[in-house]
């Protein structure tokens, strides 16, 4: 027993690496920033008004903020929290992808429906593409051929060519699709439904649907399991996705797309970021206004920390 | 082997016997709080998780609370159990040998005390294995911090057990001691509910749950079984173990206590 504990307590301990987690609260116009080890907020810093996507560039020198009221992407420096420059971005940013060449910005566009490519070097808006009504997630292949944008209302995937920067093609999913994702050898498409509480998978070169996950939470009334954000263990086996007010995360297997555990978290869970070594995943818990630790390896929660008024995305810099 | 350690030896084997030859006891201690566990949890499941309180981190179900509440219970049980056990042996005649041994009686009753509070831990870590197998897993550490919150949260009940058991002349009575000693201790405590909980609907409740002791040895179990301490519950505990153990003792004096009186 005694030996036991010590060689879990050895086991336990954690290989060092330092990296934070940046987490937009959408009501306090903050972010809060989660230091990947100690586990308690750093920093806090000013933003625009509602922030929520956010993302860094890919070497970590800049981050971009999706201030959905202030109508702007903002772009601040991470060293400093010291906002730079705001880039054109059509009204009602709420998320956005940053494409592989680092260069261009996809962001939906809530009220306009439409999506807008912006180049962050010239800093000038690039194309506009129509897509439904109250469009959301936002997703790109690793390749950077495609990108989806999914429609809130219209319950669609868009898909988009970046050489035209035109759809070609429109996937119906269940009702309000909140966020998508490719798998990493660009074979699936991944989307989240919130009101239809579904996952559905896409083949990517047929656009075919291929399977459609659903969870139930054992004590939880169904209209309460609504999947938002959900993010891939780097070897893609395992996606965990985010139940909203169920209060709890699910863990699915990727291959054979059946749910294999909840974690409970905090009140109305919305999206995630795992650290460097991706032993963590942070989730952002809007109503209970903090952010649970999960052990991955464990499928565990071990920390809640409180942040911002209703946190909402989630970014991890090292 | 000193005259004090044979008693010793000899107290604690006497229990582990009784223990072992009693094996419906052993599951029946066992089963309680199981069906709290396993029945009243499920039903109860949705009821918390809406606020962090320490010693946990983050959120918890209904089950992962009511486990140290319910090792509680499990030496809450063993104590007055074996303070029924001492009303048998009054009654049987088997004490009359005790007491006659020419050792200090306050030593014979520590004896008996260890005795009991180590079959109440064997109990309680059976408990936790068992829970353990149903996914209610405490950190490793925990594990072996919550050994001296054991001890003593035993120790003190089990003091409490003796006491009662001087003022008990009659086996019947004990239905008595479950009435109006194990009930209200049990409920009127933070085993089942956190006292923020009991605050909201009665502050009469509150106090009342706030000055039991055994509120106390279940949170120092709670804190240790996630390897902090809670200073004010092993303070409150280590108070209600002393004076239920002198109270015990003054009980069990000849010249002054009960069993005096009874003669």
């Amino acid at each position: 027993m005694r030996l036991n504990a010590i060689l879990a307590l050895v086991m336990l301990a954690p290989a060092a690496q330092a990296g934070e987690i940046w987490v937009t609260n959408e009501k306090d116009d903050t972010l809060s920033v989660i230091d990947t080890d100690t586990l308690e907020v750093v920093r806090t810093y000013p933003t625009g008004e509602r922030p929520r996507g956010i993302t860094f560039s890919h070497d970590y020198s800049r981050v971009y903020i999706c201030a959905s009221d202030s109508d702007a992407v903002q772009v601040m420096d991470p060293a400093t929290g010291e906002i730079l420059y705001n880039l054109p971005s059509g009204e009602d940013p709420e998320q956005f992808v940053l494409h592989p060449d680092d260069r261009h910005l996809y962001i939906a566009n809530e009220d306009d429906a439409i999506t807008t490519v912006v180049d962050v070097e010239t800093r000038k808006v690039v194309a506009q593409i129509d897509v439904g009504v109250e469009p959301e997630g936002m997703a790109v292949s690793a390749d950077g051929k495609i990108v989806i944008t999914t429609s809130e209302t219209t319950n669609m995937a868009h898909w988009i060519d970046t050489a035209t920067n035109a759809l070609f093609a429109n996937t119906l999913v269940d009702s309000r699709p909140r966020h998508a994702e490719f798998t990493k050898a660009d074979k699936e498409l991944w989307v989240s439904s919130e009101i239809g509480g579904t996952v559905t998978v896409f083949d990517t070169a047929t656009q075919a649907e291929i399977a459609k996950i659903v969870f139930e939470v054992k004590g939880v009334h169904p209209d309460r399991v609504q999947p938002v954000g959900f993010e891939f263990t780097p070897d893609g086996r395992t996606v965990f996705v985010a139940l909203g007010p169920s209060n709890h995360v699910a863990v699915v297997n990727a291959d054979t797309y059946q749910v294999e555990e909840y974690i409970l978290v905090g009140r109305r869970v919305w999206h995630m970021a795992f650290n460097g070594d991706h032993s963590r995943l942070f989730t952002t818990n809007g109503v209970s206004g903090d952010v649970t630790v999960i052990d991955v390896a464990k499928r565990r929660a071990i920390k809640s920390i409180k942040v911002g008024r209703f946190p909402w995305g989630a970014a991890y810099r090292p | 082997m000193t005259p004090y350690l044979t008693s010793l030896r000899a107290i604690v084997l006497r229990e582990a016997l009784r223990f072992v030859h009693q094996r419906e006891r052993f599951i029946a201690a066992l089963v309680r709080p199981l069906v709290w566990l396993l029945v009243f949890a499920a039903g109860f499941r949705a009821a918390l998780g809406i606020s962090i309180i320490p010693p946990y981190q983050t959120y918890i179900t209904y089950e992962t609370y009511i486990v140290p509440g319910l090792c509680g219970m499990i030496l809450l049980f063993n104590g007055m159990q074996s303070s029924l056990s001492l009303v048998y042996d009054r009654e049987m005649g088997s004490m009359k040998l005790l007491l006659t041994s020419p050792l200090p009686r306050w030593w014979l009753l520590l004896c008996k005390l260890l005795g009991s509070t180590a079959i109440s831990i064997l109990q309680a870590y059976a408990f936790l294995a068992i829970a353990a197998g149903f996914g209610v897993v405490a950190p490793p550490w925990g594990y072996l911090a919550v050994l001296p919150a054991l001890t003593l949260a035993g120790v003190m009940l089990g003091a409490l057990g003796l006491l009662l058991s001087s003022f008990i002349k009659q086996l019947e009575n004990f239905a008595g001691v479950m009435n109006f000693v194990i009930f209200p201790m049990f409920f009127l405590s933070s085993a089942l509910y956190p006292l923020w909980k009991m605050a909201e609907s009665s502050e009469l409740l509150y106090t009342i749950c706030a000055v039991n002791p055994f509120t106390h040895a279940v949170e120092l179990i709670r804190f240790a079984l996630y390897g902090e301490v809670n200073l004010p519950a092993l303070g409150w505990t280590l108070l209600a173990a002393a004076i239920f153990s002198a109270c015990a003792i003054w009980g069990y004096d000849p010249a002054r206590g009960q069993i005096g009186r009874r003669r």
